[in-house]
């Protein structure tokens, strides 16, 4: 293929009026309507999107690696060559050598069976069937030591599962250069991992693209790791390109309604904070408040397999909560966020030290003791798609708490508080008939919002309630969140990865890290001047949807 | 590069990470102690339940003595004692590894499996091998050109392997390929001839193939084969339609991981997907299902010995049974729960070697 | 077994319950009339292709089936135990004739008639069975699943230990058990069905607790103990009905269980008197002898008569759990061709 390559100012890839249909259980989809596209030798694209939007059927189409279900036309041009119309092997000799995927979740893009070496030889092998096993070893090797994996020479030997996501994510990215793919299309590359090793991912591709002029296509809907990585983009919606700019462009002065909405949705680190938001008054009355969780030295462990140590998820964390206080809890993954928020709820037990919720001591606690205060708690999930019992409609999903606790009500009077409730999160009283399933992500998220509040409690965990939806999506509902926290006054535990989010939304911070609360404090003490190592590397991981501001932060972040 | 991935090691709290083969040793002992409890829980249901309805001795002659005689008989076998005493004497005969003594003919358990084990262990081991050529190959194919027309008609077939009765199967075959044809024996595992030669060998083993192969006799041989072909396809159609139902239906699931698509994306031939990236993470499942049926297999065999009157341990059952020696029908059953609950060990094992995830 | 496996790659549980599946099911046929809704009807308007056919196939044969068990005194020429008629004898081992389309057996039954009544003796035994070890089974994986700890432990170290052990074995014993081996119609359809039930228990019981492990981690259930809902609520209106999913595809595999056991028990001479019900395992039983004479009619006939029955049967579990299984189920595909060259 290399001798039949154009000069190298050609577009890298060309795609032409590209049109994709799928059948599905529903009747055709049309996901991809119309899109042209090109990308130039050493050009980083990002296609932004919504769920549904078409992105990633699109990057996939470059690979030729549609469903069976898919109808396509058009063309793709790979360095000249139509992808469409490719035969099987024309096709998988282009796959690897021209261009080269990498997916989403780096753990289930790798042979969990297989050493890492031996992975890298397939693809080799597949372009140089002559090549011997030694050879494969020399390059798995050299292509672990461009990615910065330490150790090489003994690491190509290890499964996927003894390397860190991250390290994961390397692998996959030196796969795509071993074979000397001069095209990298990476649907989704950073979003299963934590903002601190996706800013090493995303210095990583910059530093492909800068070494061996590779051309990336960036599949992604974080506007961060747009402002991060991307020369040009293009923002797609319901399967058309909506608007197509350069990145600095886009971002300062987006032509399209639809982008502006898109990028108004984006929250900004440091450009609203909800302490900052309040008068003074409300600030001192906040203060004061009666605290209704606290917690002393709380220990969480996880029991350890039979002989093994036990694993202790949050160790020696002091916190509490005030009456009307929104209290966010930030933190990686593995961080013990979602431990401690499940035991304020009494799902999980703790080990050692002292948490008292609304009066009630959680440590040895007594279910039967506990449930009469249930009433005054209320609950959010990450999850929207399974938070609900499939099997029962949206009233009865509201009303189900009703049914525990105010069995005495009666049916019509549980009928009318969900209804009160329904329209208390904006969504239309005949939903109620309608089942989980028939609902979108953010509308499940809302009833999910109802059925915590339907009792009016005291205190509300939310658990990632918006990491699951669409940036749009996750705007209303915090918005929600915040209308309704402040009408209804409730104090709220916030538990996100997101530092943007939580400052939007909380009036003070806790910053988790590996089980302890390394820092805590009002919203812009803890973002602006951070007092722990972590915090600060946190906050400069956090790409900002702005590239301009974003570039000045990355060279802050090398020094 | 930028800076090495040092930084993100410690981005999250994960669990000690360790080399398989650090952990391997602990696993296969884990899983090995296990096997005791399975035992005896296996042995006290069935020497409970076979004792609730009365004695063996009551089963096996009641109606022919008259009370006095049967009461005799009882108080020599020690079957008048508390039925927890004999229960408890009963674990300690096992523990010695003394399963029992057949009423009817006075054998020790322990005998009648080292003269028909064997049979019994070459029939499975025949079936095996004809369940693994049909079921892993036909299973890959079905897998592979799956919802078209090879798919349909391959699993229609392993359907039919598994919903018609080994007996019947026997049956089948009997009447075609030796009573129809006349090519293949009707029962046995030797012609007369063919036992004359065997009994010439000197000390001979319980494996009439590895004898015959020894012997280097091709007429032996070949009486040999034909006698275990019938018996063999019979029970290996059995297993291997089952087979192929669990290679189609975990090939396909393993086909759709990300990881194939993965390394399709980087050029990996289909055929190649198929028979090496796809084929082992599949693997894993399928040798521990297949573990399982080796209990069935056993059941199998029962019925297939008993149609092909192959001496075996399923023979010597049914023709205990027929009796009504209940001891023997216990011993033998508790001997093959053992050799199940063994062989599961094994298969375990296996699959724990072929994934390197285990984290024991 | 399952005590200390690792986590198998590339398979779910059986019957790949997931509850998006579940939920796209329920919301789609929420709201039809009842019997569009019953499992297997839903199943035939939700399949396709090959897969309808499977399906329909199997409803088919196990449709007649059970119309030949119900109406088996009308169809059937002759009783099950009858050896002659109008006082002249039928003879034995006849080939088939006009008389005895399927020829007569080593005892002088005619075959025809007593591979329909056979049907009758199969479906009994089918229905106590499944129903027996249904109830039992669910209740204990349901109770097991969800209360945990020591009760959990013994229960499944018991349904392993009786898992892994060759079921028939376990059904012969059952039956030495229950009726010491030989007995009459109702006897021996008990015997049958209570010897299959031991060994059925901990297969349901194994996969409803499966099942209620996984959807006690759901935020959904969570949600619920949030709430404060109660264990019985909790454990009925969340739980059971979301585990039942798989049960059709059990339900059915075990029901051909059911027919082949009760067969084998019969070929091993441990079945029903032939005199008290026809038994197509007793009959096969008797005519392998006659096979080796050529005699081919005594056996073809009550042997397909089982294969067909558990076909029907699989035909249709198989398809269900196919149709359950998002993996497994097949698409309404474009049949346009896939790429097209603009």
């Amino acid at each position: 293929m290399t001798e039949a390559r154009p000069d190298d100012t050609a577009a890298r890839l060309e795609i032409r009026d590209l049109d994709i249909r799928f059948a599905t259980d529903a009747g055709d989809v049309h996901a991809v309507d119309g899109v042209s596209l090109e990308v130039a030798p050493g050009e980083i694209l990002a296609v932004v999107g919504e769920s549904g939007s078409g992105k990633s059927v699109t990057a996939r189409s470059v690979l030729g690696l549609v469903p069976e279900t898919a109808q396509a036309s058009g063309t793709v041009l790979v360095s000249g060559t139509d992808v469409v119309s490719l035969s099987p092997s024309a096709l998988r000799r282009l796959r690897g050598e021209d261009v080269s995927m990498i997916f989403q979740e780096p753990s289930s893009a790798l042979n969990p069976v297989f050493p890492i070496w031996w992975q890298i030889g397939e693809g080799l092998r597949a372009h140089r069937p002559r090549i011997t096993r030694k050879e494969i070893r020399a390059e798995a090797v050299r292509a672990l030591e461009s990615v910065g994996i330490p150790d090489a020479s003994e690491r190509i030997d290890r499964y996927p599962h003894e390397f860190s996501g991250g390290q994961k994510q390397r692998i996959m990215i030196a796969m795509a250069l071993a074979l000397g793919a001069e095209l990298i299309v990476a649907d989704e590359p950073t979003t299963a991992l934590d903002v601190t090793v996706q800013a090493e991912i995303l210095d990583l591709l910059r530093e492909v693209r800068d070494r061996f002029g590779t051309s990336i296509i960036v599949i992604t809907h974080n506007m961060g790791v747009v402002a991060d990585l991307a020369d040009t983009v293009a923002v797609m919606h319901h399967g058309r390109i909506v608007e197509r700019a350069g990145a600095r462009e886009l971002f300062a002065s987006p032509r399209e309604e639809y982008t502006r909405t898109l990028l108004a949705a984006v929250p900004h680190l440091g450009r609203s904070s909800a302490w900052t938001a309040l008068p003074p008054e409300a600030q001192q009355a906040l203060t004061e408040a009666e605290p209704l969780v606290t917690a002393r030295e709380l220990v969480i462990e996880y029991p350890g397999r039979l002989g093994r140590a036990p694993f202790r998820a949050v160790q020696g964390v002091d916190f509490e909560i005030r009456a009307g206080e929104v209290y966010g809890l930030v933190g990686e993954s593995g961080s013990g966020k979602t431990t401690i928020g499940r035991a304020v709820a009494g799902l999980e037990r703790t080990t050692g030290g002292s948490l008292s919720v609304l009066g009630h001591e959680m440590h040895g606690m007594r279910e039967r003791t506990f449930t009469p205060l249930r009433r005054r708690i209320g609950f959010v999930f990450q999850d929207p798609a399974t938070s609900f019992n499939p099997h029962l409609t949206i009233e009865q999903c509201i009303a189900e708490p009703l049914v525990v606790h105010e069995r005495e009500l009666g049916a019509a009077e549980h009928t009318r508080r969900v209804r009160e409730l329904l329209a208390a999160v904006e969504l239309p009283g005949d939903y109620a008939q309608r089942y989980p399933h028939e609902l979108s992500g953010g509308q499940r998220q809302r009833v999910s919002l109802a059925r915590a509040l339907v009792l009016g409690p005291e205190l509300l965990i939310a658990d990632e309630p918006t990491s699951a939806l669409d940036v749009s999506v996750q705007a209303t509902v915090l918005a929600l969140f915040r209308e309704l926290q402040q009408r209804l006054g409730f104090a709220a535990l916030f538990i996100s990865h997101d530092l943007a989010v939580v400052d939007s939304l909380a009036h003070r911070i806790g910053v988790l890290y590996r089980g302890e609360l390394v820092e805590q404090g009002h919203g812009p003490d803890v973002l602006q001047r951070p007092q722990h190592e972590y915090t600060r590397r946190l906050i400069a991981s956090l790409p900002v949807p702005d590239p301009v501001e974003q570039a000045r932060r990355r060279e802050a972040r090398r020094r | 590069m930028t800076d090495p991935a040092t930084t993100e090691v410690e981005g999250a709290p994960r669990r000690p990470r360790r080399r398989a083969s650090g952990g391997l040793g602990r696993y296969i002992l884990i899983r090995f102690l296990l096997i005791i409890p399975t035992v005896l829980i296996l042995m006290t249901v069935v020497f409970f339940l076979m004792r609730i309805t009365g004695d063996p001795i009551t089963a096996a002659l009641g109606g022919r003595l008259t009370p006095a005689e049967l009461a005799a008989r009882r108080a020599e076998a020690g079957y008048d004692r508390p039925l927890i005493i004999q229960y408890l004497d009963y674990l300690g005969g096992v523990l010695r590894g003394d399963f029992g003594t057949t009423y009817t003919d006075r054998t020790p358990v322990t005998e009648i499996l080292a003269t028909y084990g064997a049979a019994t262990f070459e029939l499975v081991a025949y079936s095996v091998v004809v369940a693994l050529v049909l079921g892993v190959p036909l299973g890959m194919i079905a897998a592979r050109t799956r919802d078209r027309w090879p798919d349909a008609v391959l699993r229609i077939v392993a359907i039919l392997g598994y919903a018609t009765p080994v007996f019947f199967v026997g049956l089948l075959l009997k009447l075609v390929f030796s009573v129809g044809l006349g090519w293949l024996p009707v029962a046995g595992r030797l012609s007369t001839g063919g036992e004359i030669t065997m009994s010439r060998i000197l000390n001979p083993s319980p494996f009439y193939l590895l004898d015959a192969l020894r012997l280097g006799d091709m007429t032996l041989l070949g009486d040999v084969v034909t006698h275990a072909l019938l018996p063999a396809v019979a029970l290996g159609i059995l297993t291997g339609g089952i087979f192929l139902r669990l290679v189609r239906t975990n090939m396909i699931g393993t086909l759709e991981m990300q990881y194939i698509e993965s390394a399709r994306s980087r050029g990996v031939p289909e055929s190649r997907l198929t028979t090496r990236h796809a084929l082992r993470p599949a693997l894993i499942p399928i040798v521990t299902v297949m573990g399982m049926q080796i209990a069935m297999m056993l059941g199998g065999a029962v019925l297939t010995e008993t149609t092909f009157e192959w001496n075996g341990l399923g023979y010597m059952l049914a023709e205990y049974m027929k009796a009504r020696d209940y001891v023997a029908v216990q011993g033998i059953v508790m001997m093959l729960a053992v050799i199940v609950a063994l062989s599961n060990f094994v298969v375990d094992v296996i699959a724990a070697l072929i994934d390197p995830r285990v984290r024991y | 077994m399952t005590l200390s496996n690792p986590e198998p790659v590339g398979e779910g549980e059986p019957g790949g319950t997931d509850l998006a599946a579940e939920s796209a099911a329920v919301a789609a046929t929420a709201r039809a009339p009842w019997y569009l809704r019953l499992p297997v009807v839903s199943h035939l308007r939700r399949s396709v292709g090959l897969q309808r056919g499977m399906l329909v196939a199997g409803v088919v044969i196990v449709a007649v089936l059970l119309l030949s068990a119900v109406a088996a005194p009308l169809i059937a020429p002759y009783g099950f135990a009858q050896t002659a008629a109008d006082g002249t004898p039928f003879g034995t081992q006849q080939p088939p004739s006009a008389a005895h389309p399927l020829g007569t057996t080593v005892t002088g039954f005619d075959v025809l008639s007593r591979v329909i009544w056979g049907t009758r003796t199969a479906v009994a035994v089918m229905a106590c069975a499944v129903v027996a070890s249904l109830f039992l089974g669910v209740a204990l994986g349901l109770l097991s699943g969800y209360v945990g700890g020591w009760l959990d432990r013994v229960l499944v170290m018991l349904a392993d230990a009786i898992y892994a052990f060759p079921s028939l074995l376990l059904a012969i014993v059952m039956s030495i058990v229950i009726s010491g081996g030989q007995s009459d119609a109702w006897g021996g359809i008990l015997a049958a069905a209570l010897s299959i039930t031991v060994v059925f228990v901990p297969q349901y019981f194994r996969v409803i607790r499966a099942e209620v492990v996984r959807l006690k981690a759901e935020p959904f259930v969570e949600a619920a103990k949030v709430i404060g809902t109660g264990h019985r609520r909790v454990m009925g209106t969340h739980l059971l009905r979301n585990a039942t999913r798989t049960l059709p595809l059990i339900f059915t595999l075990n029901a051909s269980e059911a027919i082949l056991t009760l067969a084998a028990l019969g070929f091993l001479g441990f079945g029903i008197e032939p005199t008290s019900a026809s038994e197509w395992g007793y009959d096969l039983n008797r005519a392998m002898a006659d096979a080796t004479s050529g005699i081919w009619w005594t056996g073809l006939f009550p042997g397909a008569a089982i294969a067909l029955a558990v076909l029907g049967v699989t035909l249709v579990g198989e398809s269900v759990n196919d149709l359950n299984d998002p993996r497994l189920r097949t698409r309404r595909r474009r049949r346009s061709e896939r790429k097209v060259s603009a």
